[in-house]
């Protein structure tokens, strides 16, 4: 019982929603439309194009980021009237994100040269000198008290974590590190995760107040993590990485308790694989008309396709990675806890088509979706442990352990979804291509 | 014709008479040097014994016969060692060639594995190359690795001057407007108002980021003690499991020697262990006493069940000991006669359910019949048992008479012996008192003689006076003999006598008397009186 409405409109570029209304950007226009209806609420002009938006998180603001000219415009929801400029000068801006209070916006300055934290509420401004550039540099703890900088002066990288209240600093300490990659605190805000680049393999973690609660290492030499996922109940750390593989540490003693393979051949019996077949779509040639209307003329060109199950053994499509290239596809980036905390899905970039579905419960290998096109992205529904999957088709694909299905996009023309977004009640979900998105809804099965 | 004779061929015209042979002379030669009898008539004679001859020629037939047959053996024999002989020669050969190959074989797996062994070595050091190479690389990829680290913090160093050179010139450079303009100043998201930074709010700070970090420790320390209480309740009910399912040897540690500590060690420590307060505690050597002495019970446990299996294994295999052989079929036996009974009981059970549902369910007139009949039953029954009754007193009744005609037969008998008795005793006094004594001091004698008698009997009347005389259970000897010395002295006791006058019927048979007599002799009258004068003397 899935219910799918389908609106486009041609935007360019992405967009996030955040409670109900939705916000999207056509070039220099900020376009509000309300989530269940999608009517235009407000429309707001900027002085030039729009790089990244954010909401505020009580969705009352929205913020515009323009990178090229070093601006950022805050839109108020209440209020339309009101306007805030901010002008990082010559300093350049390359990020821009909001405090977890709604009250703040940190810009990262060109070269990572300082973050400068905006209030909306007094006229002070503060300072964090030398950030470090990496890819997860900033994080915020989910109840939005602390804030944890990676910061990285005379080559060695240190952490500082900030109280998101006054922005005093609370700790700094150094990491052991040799270039730190990216930081993550658990959903409980009490331990961060604190992992190297890929050239070593070790992942720090690090509790609240600063000491080193374990430090782990899988290997030495071969390239090590990709990506880390922390599990909502801060029970499990995922640590995917470029040998194929990923680890998952317990809470209690930061040690290894599994570790999860993603070969090529599937032979498990317990397994289940989804394969996506395409099925040629039925024309009914009596009822051809000429000129052939919109519908039916896309209708004859899109493919239709279905889930099939396959029978165990399974190879799945293996792409040899090429040897002297950087940052080679291999390894498991892609990886997500369900909101339930029983499954967990992972993406192995050598085995591109894939997605791997594993129980945590059982600790084992539930189910494989094998998928025609690569796999874009993918993500947890935030109530139920439902997972959204797409390939840059015009599909999305949708999992849950009662079964999984492939939902078409209506309409006419190619709509390559690349990236999908849920709603925060898990009712509807957004569907990004890269000049249009649409939007999804669910029908909420009723409990008898 | 031509005819061979001696190794000489005679031509003999067939018409001639073999007489006329040259001379018979030879073969009489012949024949007696090969021990034939003389073919003459008589010795040195010309005349020829026909018979003799014929005998003769008999005999060279047979012999002829004889050496042939023995021929053909000899030839059949030559002929089958000549076949042995092949037989054996092909085996040979056979066996040469296989000894050959075999041979042959040999060398060439000796050869084999003297290659493959030098392959192993082979194989062998290259694998200790290709690690030595390996171990060379890592050094290697870790000499650059750090080399590359240096260059890269060179590297750095550098670009972080530059960015400080930029930034320099970039704020120098700009027109301080920094700007932010915004409309007016938006209220915070919890409407308190800005704090100012200062040393009490660093410390509030910190006592907020430790609070955080102790009440996550705190939920942490409640799951891990649920986790725990619970799985301390599963270890609990396990060990009772396994020692509920242990078999009761473990009861008797005196029995066995080698485990007999141990085993009274790990009573103890269940005894110990069982009280709740100790799965309370959570020290270190609670925690390893407990989960010792659930290994040290699941070992048991394990080897129980592995001895089960063994032995339903040798079972299966047949090999039979006599013990468990002869306990199951105990066993087979008893479930058998239990199974009997329990079937019987059951049976008695429905039976009696039926008659007592009948006693309840059924109405007044049946139940008045029912008790009719169940009167008539016992009456009938108890008719039954009368009529033995009365057989059986009649019986007892006879009995009791042929015992007291007995009784009163033995008596007489008795009373004519003592009678005899008394007599010769007499007439021997007299005989002996005859010379010496006169005729009162025999009477006295007699009387003084049978004093003892009279007093004993005195005595033994008085006491037998008051038991009843009709018992026939008693047996007769003692009251007879007792009866018949009251007799005896009826001279002088009269209530004795006065006892006894229904009883003494005529009747003195001699023969009786004498039978009595023997039987009272044989009966050994001394230890009876003796019993009697015991008797007295209580």
């Amino acid at each position: 019982p899935w219910f799918l409405e389908v609106f486009k409109a041609r935007i360019l570029p992405q967009l996030s929603p955040v409670l109900s209304p939705q916000a999207s950007c056509i070039q220099h226009r900020l376009v509000v439309r309300d989530a269940s209806s999608l009517q235009i609420l407000q429309l707001y002009t900027c002085l030039d194009q729009i790089q990244y938006i954010e909401w505020s998180s009580d969705s009352l603001f929205i913020l515009c980021a323009m990178y090229k000219r070093g601006i950022v415009q805050v839109w108020s929801l209440e209020q339309p009237d009101w306007h805030c400029k901010i002008d990082e000068g010559s300093a350049g801006l390359v990020a821009s994100c909001w405090s977890p209070d709604g009250r703040h916006i940190l810009n990262t300055t060109e070269f990572h040269l300082r973050i400068t934290v905006w209030s909306l509420c007094t006229k002070s401004v503060s300072y964090i000198k030398y950030p470090k550039a990496c890819q997860q540099g900033m994080a915020f703890t989910k109840d939005g008290r602390y804030m944890a900088v990676a910061e990285r002066r005379d080559c060695k990288d240190f952490i500082s974590i900030f109280v998101c209240n006054n922005w005093q600093l609370l700790r700094h300490f150094d990491t052991e590190t040799q270039d730190l990659f990216g930081i993550e605190w658990a959903p409980n805000g009490c331990v961060l995760a604190a992992w190297d680049t890929c050239l070593e393999y070790k992942v720090l973690l690090y509790s609240l107040d600063g000491r080193l609660l374990s430090s782990y290492r899988a290997y030495e030499w071969p390239l090590g993590v990709k990506g880390i996922a922390w599990s909502p109940s801060s029970q499990f750390l995922a640590i995917g990485s470029f040998d194929e593989k990923v680890r998952i540490l317990n809470h209690v003693t930061w040690k290894k308790i599994t570790e999860f393979d993603h070969p090529a051949t599937i032979s498990s019996k317990k397994t289940i694989v989804y394969k996506e077949v395409e099925k040629s779509p039925t024309v009914d040639t009596e009822r051809l008309t000429f000129p052939p209307t919109r519908a039916l003329a896309s209708s004859l060109f899109s493919t239709q396709s279905k889930y099939d199950i396959s029978q165990v053994p399974v190879s799945l499509q293996y792409i040899k990675p090429v040897a002297d290239r950087a940052n080679p596809k291999v390894g498991v980036g892609m990886l997500a806890f369900s909101a339930d905390n029983c499954f967990l899905a992972t993406k192995n970039d050598n085995i591109p088509n894939a997605v791997w579905i594993w129980d945590i419960r059982k600790l084992k290998l539930s189910v494989v979706l094998e998928q025609l096109c690569t796999i874009q992205a993918f993500q947890w529904d935030p109530c139920q442990p439902r997972l959204a999957v797409c390939t840059g088709s015009s599909r999305v694909y949708l999992w849950s352990p009662a079964g999984c299905v492939v939902v078409q996009v209506p309409g006419e023309g190619d709509f390559q979804i690349t990236s999908i977004s849920w709603h925060c009640s898990g009712d509807s979900m957004l569907l990004l291509s890269k000049e249009n998105f649409c939007v999804c809804y669910l029908e909420r099965e009723e409990v008898k | 014709m031509l005819f061979l004779s001696f190794g000489v061929w005679w031509e003999i015209d067939p018409v001639i008479d073999l007489i006329s042979l040259p001379s018979p002379l030879v073969f009489y030669q012949e024949l007696t040097t090969m021990g034939f009898p003389s073919i003459y008539a008589e010795p040195k004679g010309k005349e020829l014994n026909l018979v003799c001859i014929i005998n003769c020629m008999n005999e060279l037939l047979v012999l002829q016969h004889k050496n042939l047959r023995a021929q053909e053996e000899v030839e059949i024999q030559h002929l089958k060692l000549g076949s042995d002989m092949d037989h054996l020669q092909n085996c040979y050969a056979k066996l040469k060639e296989q000894l050959e190959l075999s041979k042959r074989e040999i060398v060439g797996l000796q050869e084999r594995d003297r290659q493959l062994q030098s392959k192993n070595r082979n194989l062998h050091q290259l694998l200790k190359n290709e690690k030595d190479e390996v171990q060379k690389l890592q050094n290697i990829i870790s000499s650059r690795a750090t080399q590359y680290n240096h260059d890269m913090k060179r590297k750095e160093r550098e670009y972080n001057k530059l960015r400080e050179r930029l930034h320099q010139l970039v704020m120098n450079k700009k027109d301080k407007k920094l700007a932010m303009e915004v409309l007016n100043y938006v209220g915070r998201a919890d409407g308190k108002r800005g704090a100012w930074r200062t040393d009490k709010t660093e410390a509030r700070n910190e006592e907020e980021m430790y609070k955080v970090l102790l009440s996550d420790y705190e939920q942490r320390q409640k799951q891990l003690l649920l986790e725990n209480a619970e799985l301390k309740k599963v270890l609990q009910q396990m060990k009772k499991d396994i020692i509920s399912l242990l078999p009761p040897q473990k009861q008797k540690p005196k029995e066995r020697s080698e485990d007999g500590l141990v085993l009274s060690d790990q009573e103890e420590d269940i005894g110990e262990l069982n009280k709740e307060n100790m799965w309370e505690l959570s020290c270190e050597t609670v925690r390893e006493q407990l989960t010792n002495s659930i290994r040290k019970q699941w070992r048991m446990l394990k080897n129980h069940v592995e001895k089960l299996d063994n032995q339903v294994s040798r079972g299966h295999s047949g090999a039979w000991n006599e013990k468990d052989v002869i306990s199951r079929e105990d066993h087979e036996l008893e479930t058998g006669k239990l199974e009997l009974e329990i079937q019987q009981c059951k049976e008695m059970i429905k039976t009696q359910q039926q008659l007592l549902q009948q006693q309840l369910t059924c109405d007044d007139d049946t139940t008045l019949l029912l008790q009719d009949c169940y009167l008539l039953e016992e009456r009938e029954r108890l008719q039954e048992e009368w009529r033995l009754f009365r057989e059986q007193k009649k019986n007892f009744e006879k009995e009791r008479k042929s015992f007291t005609e007995a009784a009163i037969r033995l008596g007489l008998e008795r009373k004519a012996f003592e009678e005899d008795r008394g007599a010769w005793l007499k007439h021997q006094f007299l005989s002996m008192t005859a010379d010496c004594k006169p005729e009162n001091t025999t009477a006295s004698a007699f009387l003084r003689s049978s004093d003892p008698d009279i007093r004993l009997v005195k005595s033994a009347s008085r006491q037998r006076r008051l038991p009843s005389v009709l018992s026939p259970a008693v047996s007769p000897e003692p009251f007879q003999i007792s009866q018949y010395i009251a007799q005896n002295s009826v001279a002088s006791e009269k209530p004795a006598a006065d006892n006894m006058p229904n009883l003494w019927v005529e009747g003195d048979d001699k023969e009786e008397t004498e039978e009595c007599t023997k039987s009272w002799e044989d009966s050994g009258v001394g230890p009876l009186f003796r019993n009697l004068h015991m008797e007295q003397l209580p």
